[in-house]
């Protein structure tokens, strides 16, 4: 049977071109590889290369035709033992007219389906602690440690890289005992290379294993947010739920004291914005651990964002067995009925500092812990705002496109009739963070700022 | 009193004095015997799987020239022996595959139905992403070939990944991870390459040099265009082999596989192929001469190189005739069902973001 040559696409976005030049005439033998014309574009001319083999028959667009239209038949190519003479033309179809979406290809109809968001899962709190359970004071530290350690004795298939986790057992010792306890293996120093080992890490988690990636703070996981995002998130969708990538990144993120700018910045919303990402960013002892063993488990890939001012804090942490708190969920740390503050880890602390002063001057403030940041609570926000009608949020963080702004949004959208007052938000100065003492104190977030902020709301100001 | 070196034995004064040290092992073994002694049953199955990948890709210019495929589309025509030479070689229950966005033909030498990669290309239901992939982004975890990655170099620090995965699994397995000759000038190669060889992984780096970094040629782009000598820094052995001869290719994985799979760590081998096409559809290659093109079809194509063997070993004209006619069924098959598959439905767009609920 002949072979119709069409006008081709020479690019995603051409529709159609000029047939600029034949190179062959009717009745010239064609091996693949020959160049049969030239097409242009606005953009470039291009060669038009036989795939198939045969004789040219009808040439049926001349030379010097322009605008002719990707897909035309623009000549005949009789294959072996067909005579040329006996190649025709085909018979005028109608014009293929293109379907977005859908290339060349016509006559399907259009999707009824409904564009379904996964609905998320309601009624889920913290497990239960039972009356009369004690509870240990532990840091921050050693209860992400704890969680480490306790997945790694259920799970063989956990382990921990990243610089100085193993010998030096950990820069900030949050790793401190594991190397003695789970040996080389399951402990891995790597060397001084982000890119490298998230990407490592990110394809162990595809190879089944359930890596931990220890930056020593995110600002150096920078060099590795390639993998994060292209390699980790994307790798479940892209695969068509075929191939996951359980892969837990942690460290300390946000400012630390007088490192300077390059050194201290809240990645929260850089993660929180991306979809198949997981976003964890815990406050006290008790969430960390809980949630860290939830990270753990989870299967897709998380983001758990510690921080470095914290980890030596006490809290008190429930002395139960297998304590796993579930991502997504919000926290109530303080109750109040007259004005809300939302915070995410390090600011929990100054929102209840605040809320302690504010209580002395009779507003009953509520503190939210955020705890995950992707997928952000909404409910918890929304509940909260019904209740106190003002909202304030502290973030310590750059302002611009923050998590910050981010609430607002959910409260403008799905909150705007409870609202007495407009959301207002609290976060660093809108500067790289200075060196000198001075400057560094002024640029971030403080308990007055929340204060201030929390009685503008409540004009009480 | 000095210390004394804290390193366990003296450097030597040349690699060849340092018995760990043997760069040109590998090498020397290929030079000894450059071709695989394949049976003609052998030959006949690896002039077929070329042929295939052949044939579909110029089906897939045909399709993408119709606008049923969009986007990017990297064709692998030219390079098939590289894949077919290597992949024949693999344990498929064990070993697994990593590349990046030119996979179409590492995909097909698995032998992995035709129909559901090219209505992957065309971003359809049926296509094995189920259509959320697309050319760059195929995968078969079945076969453990972990995709189909659209960030230059990116899958060679993932390949390092899934050979820290066999060896912490103690499975028997090694990785092989493709790259270009572009991507070798990224670099978290280099950082894999390190951590590969530091940690003894169980990894063959496979860079597919086809001579052209989208329009930039290795000259232009290399300051060592021997790409195989890249490992020497990091202790790792490389390999030089003709990436248009199937045999030969298959000969270089005799040996590298065997290497790898003693507990001898990683190993660098370069397949000096050629791109018939552009970088992608949309390159219209201005950057090479026709001739030079031309030059590489007529004499160094692995397919007809493939077809002289099989004539001289008793093949006829006929046999080889008979099979191309059946890919061409099977390609026209596989293009005909990629552009009557429906679409994925619309609910499908919110599905697989994540894997819990939460």
């Amino acid at each position: 049977m002949a072979i119709e040559l069409k006008m081709p696409a020479l690019s995603p976005t051409m529709e159609e071109g000029t047939l600029a030049k034949w190179l062959k005439s009717e009745g010239d033998e064609i091996v693949a590889g020959d160049i049969i014309a030239e097409i242009e574009t606005d953009k470039a001319t291009m060669e038009f290369e036989a795939v198939d083999e045969g004789t040219l028959g009808k040439i049926l667009v001349e030379e010097g035709t322009e605008g002719v239209k990707v897909g035309t038949v623009i000549a005949m190519l009789a294959e072996d033992g067909e005579e040329v003479s006996d190649v025709e033309a085909p018979a005028e179809s109608a014009p293929v007219d293109d379907v977005p979406g859908e290339g060349k290809d016509v006559g399907r109809e259009p999707s009824e389906a409904e564009i379904t968001k996964p609905a998320r899962k309601v009624d889920v709190k913290d497990p239960e602690v039972p009356e009369g359970t004690s509870f240990v004071s532990t840091t921050v530290r050693e209860a992400l440690r704890d969680g480490m350690a306790e997945e790694m004795r259920q799970d063989e298939r956990v382990f921990v890289m990243g610089e100085e986790v193993a010998e030096y057992q950990g820069a900030y010792k949050v790793t401190q005992g594991l190397l003695d306890e789970f040996g080389p293996k399951r402990v891995i120093d790597t060397p001084i290379t982000e890119y490298g080992f998230a990407g490592i890490g990110t394809g162990a988690a595809m190879g089944g294993l359930r890596p931990i990636v220890e930056f020593m703070t995110f600002n150096f996981a920078m060099q590795a947010i390639d993998h994060i995002i292209n390699s980790a998130a994307k790798t479940n969708y892209m695969s068509g739920g075929q191939m996951r990538c359980p892969v837990v990144f942690r460290g300390p993120n946000g400012a630390a004291s007088r490192v300077g700018a390059q050194h201290s910045q809240n990645y929260g919303p850089w993660y929180a914005s991306v979809p198949g990402l997981i976003v964890i960013a815990p406050y006290d002892a008790a969430d960390a651990k809980g949630l860290m063993k939830a990270a753990i488990r989870c299967e897709d890939p998380v983001v758990f964002l510690e921080n470095e001012l914290v980890y030596g804090r006490s809290f008190d942490v429930p002395d139960v067995d297998d304590y796993v708190l579930p991502i997504g969920k919000a926290r109530v740390m303080r109750e109040g009925s007259d004005v809300t503050i939302a915070a995410y880890s390090i600011a929990v602390g100054l929102a209840l500092e605040a809320a302690e002063e504010l209580a002395g001057e009779g507003i009953d403030a509520e503190v939210i812990d955020l705890r995950t940041l992707r997928p952000l609570d909404r409910d918890a926000i929304l509940t909260s705002l019904a209740k106190t009608n003002r909202l304030v949020i502290a973030e310590e963080g750059w302002p611009t496109c923050s998590i910050a702004a981010e609430v607002m949004a959910i409260c403008m959208e799905d909150g705007f009739d409870h609202l007495d007052a407009p959301v207002l938000r609290v976060c660093d100065e809108d500067v790289p963070l200075p060196y000198a003492a001075n400057l560094e104190k002024l640029a971030l977030i403080d308990t007055p700022r929340i204060v201030k902020a929390a009685k503008k709301v409540c004009y009480r100001d | 009193m000095a210390k004394a070196p804290r390193s366990k034995k003296k450097p030597a004064q040349s690699p060849a004095e340092d018995t760990d040290f043997v760069l040109h092992s590998l090498q020397d073994a290929l030079e000894k015997k450059k071709r695989y002694d394949a049976t003609q049953e052998q030959m006949l199955h690896f002039y077929e799987q070329m042929l295939l990948i052949r044939r579909f890709e110029e089906r897939a210019g045909q399709l993408y020239g119709l606008g049923l495929i969009g986007g990017f589309c990297h064709l692998y025509i030219g390079q098939e022996a590289v894949a077919i030479g290597l992949q024949s070689a693999l344990d498929g229950d064990k070993d697994s595959v990593i590349t990046g966005y030119r996979d179409h033909g590492h995909m097909l030498a698995y032998g992995i139905d035709p129909k559901v990669i090219m209505a992957e290309l065309t971003g359809r239901e049926a296509g094995i992403s189920k259509g959320k992939g697309g050319s760059m982004h195929m995968f078969s975890t079945e076969h453990k070939f972990y995709g189909g990655h659209g960030i230059v170099g990116a899958q060679v620090a993932l390949g390092g990944g899934l050979a820290l995965a066999h060896q912490y699994n103690d499975d028997g397995g090694f990785c092989l991870a493709y790259f270009g000759d572009g991507a070798a000038n990224q670099g978290q190669v280099y950082e894999t390459f390190n951590m590969a060889s530091l940690w003894n992984l169980p990894i063959v780096f496979v860079v597919e040099n086809n001579q052209y970094a989208m329009g930039t040629s290795t000259a232009r782009s290399s300051a060592e265009t021997e790409f195989y000598r890249r490992g020497t820094a990091f202790r790792i052995p490389g390999m030089d082999v003709n990436g248009m001869d199937v045999l030969e290719v298959r000969q270089a994985a005799e040996i590298a596989f065997k290497h790898v799979r003693e507990g001898k760590g990683p190993v660098l081998m370069e397949c000096n192929t050629y791109r018939y096409r552009g970088h992608s559809m949309s390159d219209p290659a201005k950057y090479r001469t026709r001739e030079e093109v031309q030059d590489v079809r007529e004499h160094k194509d692995p397919i007809e190189g493939l077809k002289k063997v099989l004539l001289e070993n008793g093949s006829t004209e006929d046999e080889l005739k008979a099979i191309d006619k059946d890919i061409r069924k099977t390609v026209t098959e596989a293009a005909d069902f990629a552009e009557n598959s429906p679409e994925p439905d619309a609910s499908e767009l919110y599905t697989d973001v994540l894997v819990g609920e939460y």
